[in-house]
């Protein structure tokens, strides 16, 4: 009777499997179609955009003229349908300022974020974790409070300041490395460093915990007595379990690191999206800032659809709601 | 349980809680309440006085330093600890009236998804997703970038992009109270909706609020001064934290002061609010521990 069970509690596991998968996507569509109502409500909240693109002197009928061919003279719903078919072309209109087309100026820019976001997480993740797992393991030592201590300063700093001070101190005083983005490899230390600041404490102080719940469980404490090396326990039988929460932190701070390459870019001078969408910004460059806010939210999204859908594969226990 | 055991009990609970207090974080935040409030009369000087000669004055402690300017000046001969005293002022009523603003709309919207359920909860939610997909610096700054940086607005768009976290909890706590028996005890008495959600639910998720509205009350401060450190917050002459780091940018490679003091300031009060949120967490409402990551 019981295996017979078994198998159908996996069958019907899958089945569920599936239609999750479907509702997560579905979901995300969704999510992703608001996404670009609220981009479209923010390039309306500016008004009329022909005082931008048009010289102070032009006349009544010019401006009617622009705004026929922009099409602002027909109706909020038509606009809006209008806006969503040239989405899905990837048409976000041409920059007011460069006049090049605002989508492929944002992806231009995109590799450079990606590059710094992905080499800040590298070092989070390198620094976070060991000093997590070292923190619970030697709780209450030294080394455990000034860790925690460090990581609950790193959480309270603003990111743009730990910037500035790590400027003032690397590349001012002791002049070893460069302050501003763009000259080789060297360049990229200071502004994946100030990006990861935030996570690296959020991470450790997370790893900390994580693994204090796990290292008070039975089966740490039935390894230990089957005389595994502590070292082992802790690595294998310990952190392998804590580590799940801990993905899913990490993966929700690669969406606060993205939101984070807005300062941090334009600290440094890192030519990524960050530092465009600023710019476009200041210059009221409407066209450039909706295909940036767009593109940045999309790949939060589809982060998150991924890392979701990763889950189910690490830990099958996962339900899925 | 005896009388007594329970008076015992509420005493250990109440000496644990004590014996954890952060006097340090509260010690910082009523400092900085302190000053906020007095700011005219703690201050040396008028923010605003400009005075060229003394322009790029070290602190007191260093050479060139006068004591009269204990954190110096800046490139105008405006003193500094002045400017950061009353940059609290600026910082702190955002935050606070940020942080209610955006608790009442977050309060509003998890009771609502939390007690109805069904198309209304599936709906708010769905905001709730959107808004955590966008970068809410990015989304603030095109708002105000549109709508133009006046204080309101600031707190505003604050308030907007930041209310997602309360309706989370509140929604969370919500769905566990509304399954007690008092709830439908109520129902079944002839309450209305409102009555039940404003007398038997709303207090049962008090604790919470406390907690997150102290955190949030720091990630706000931050928010604010980032804000102003891109120049589409508070605008000058208002000394605010942000445009000071801003503005002092440009002259750190010879005046470190002016780039160090006020992101100290906001590091102090943000800590203050970690510390004594984290400890109202605790002893508060335990549970929140991993609601809020």
């Amino acid at each position: 009777m019981q295996p017979l069970e078994d198998v159908r509690h996996i069958h019907s596991g899958k089945l569920q499997m599936k239609g999750y998968f479907l509702r997560r996507f579905i979901q995300s569509l969704i999510v992703v179609l608001g996404i670009s109502v609220i981009v479209f409500v923010i390039s309306h909240l500016t008004g009329d955009p022909t005082d931008l693109l048009l010289p102070p002197e032009a006349t009544e009928q010019d401006r009617a003229l622009m705004r026929e061919q922009l099409g602002l003279d027909r109706s909020v719903v038509v606009q809006f349908a209008e806006f969503i078919k040239n989405l899905i072309r990837g048409d976000f209109g041409e920059s007011f300022r460069h006049q090049t087309p605002a989508l492929s100026l944002v992806m231009t820019a995109f590799p450079a974020t990606l590059k710094l976001t992905l080499a800040a997480m590298l070092l989070s993740i390198v620094v976070a974790v060991p000093v997590g797992i070292v923190s619970a393991v030697k709780r209450g030592s030294l080394y455990d409070r000034l860790g925690m201590v460090v990581a609950l300063l790193g959480q309270s700093m603003p990111v743009y300041w730990a910037g500035l001070m790590l400027i003032l101190l690397f590349a001012v005083k002791l002049g070893w490395l460069p302050s501003t983005g763009g000259e080789g490899f060297r360049s990229i230390v200071l502004p994946a460093c100030t990006l990861g600041m935030f996570s690296t404490a959020a991470i450790a102080r997370f790893t900390r915990s994580s693994m204090l719940d796990v290292l008070e469980m039975d089966y740490v404490r039935t390894a230990r007595i089957k005389g595994i090396p502590e070292y082992l326990v802790v690595l294998k039988h310990a952190l392998k379990n804590a580590s799940i929460p801990v993905i899913t932190m990490t993966s929700l701070q690669l969406g606060r690191m993205l939101a984070g390459t807005v300062i941090v870019e334009t600290i440094f001078s890192w030519p990524g999206l960050g530092r465009m969408a600023v710019q476009a910004i200041y210059n009221r460059d409407y066209p450039v800032v909706q295909a940036a806010v767009f593109v940045a939210s999309v790949m939060f999204v589809v982060i998150n659809l991924l890392v979701d859908l990763l889950y189910t594969y690490i830990d099958p226990r996962i339900t899925y709601k | 349980m005896r009388r007594e055991e329970v008076v015992m009990n509420r005493y250990y609970r109440i000496a644990a809680a004590l014996k954890s207090t952060p006097f340090l974080g509260l010690t910082v935040l009523c400092v900085f309440l302190f000053v906020a409030l007095l700011a005219p009369f703690v201050a040396p000087y008028n923010p605003s006085e400009q005075d060229i000669v003394q322009a790029l004055t070290p602190p007191a402690f260093m050479v060139g330093g006068h004591r009269v300017h204990l954190l110096g000046t800046d490139e105008l001969g405006r003193d500094l600890l002045s400017r950061i005293i009353w940059g609290a002022r600026v910082s702190l009523i955002v935050g606070f009236v940020a942080v209610i603003l955006s608790g009442f709309i977050g309060t509003g919207l998890g009771l609502l998804s939390g007690y109805f359920g069904g198309v209304v909860d599936s709906v708010i939610m769905r905001v709730v997703d959107i808004q955590l997909s966008m970068p809410a610096i990015l989304v603030a700054l095109s708002i105000i970038g549109a709508v133009g940086p006046s204080l309101q607005n600031i707190i505003v768009v604050i308030a907007i992009t930041t209310w997602v976290d309360y309706a989370r909890v509140v929604r969370a706590e919500v769905l566990s109270i509304k399954a007690n028996e008092f709830v439908d005890l109520a129902k079944v008495a002839g309450c209305s909706t409102f009555r039940i959600l404003k007398s038997h639910i709303f207090p049962g998720v008090i604790n919470s609020l406390i907690v997150i509205g102290t955190l949030m009350l720091g990630r706000v401060i931050i928010f604010e001064s980032a804000l102003s450190f891109l120049g589409l917050g508070v605008q000058p002459p208002t000394p605010s934290w942000g445009i000071m780091l801003a503005d002092g940018r440009q002259y750190i490679t010879f005046a470190w002061w002016l780039s160090t003091f006020p992101g100290v300031a906001i590091m102090l009060v943000v800590l203050g609010t970690n510390l004594v949120g984290d400890w109202l967490r605790d002893v508060l409402d335990p549970r929140l521990r991993a609601a809020m990551k």
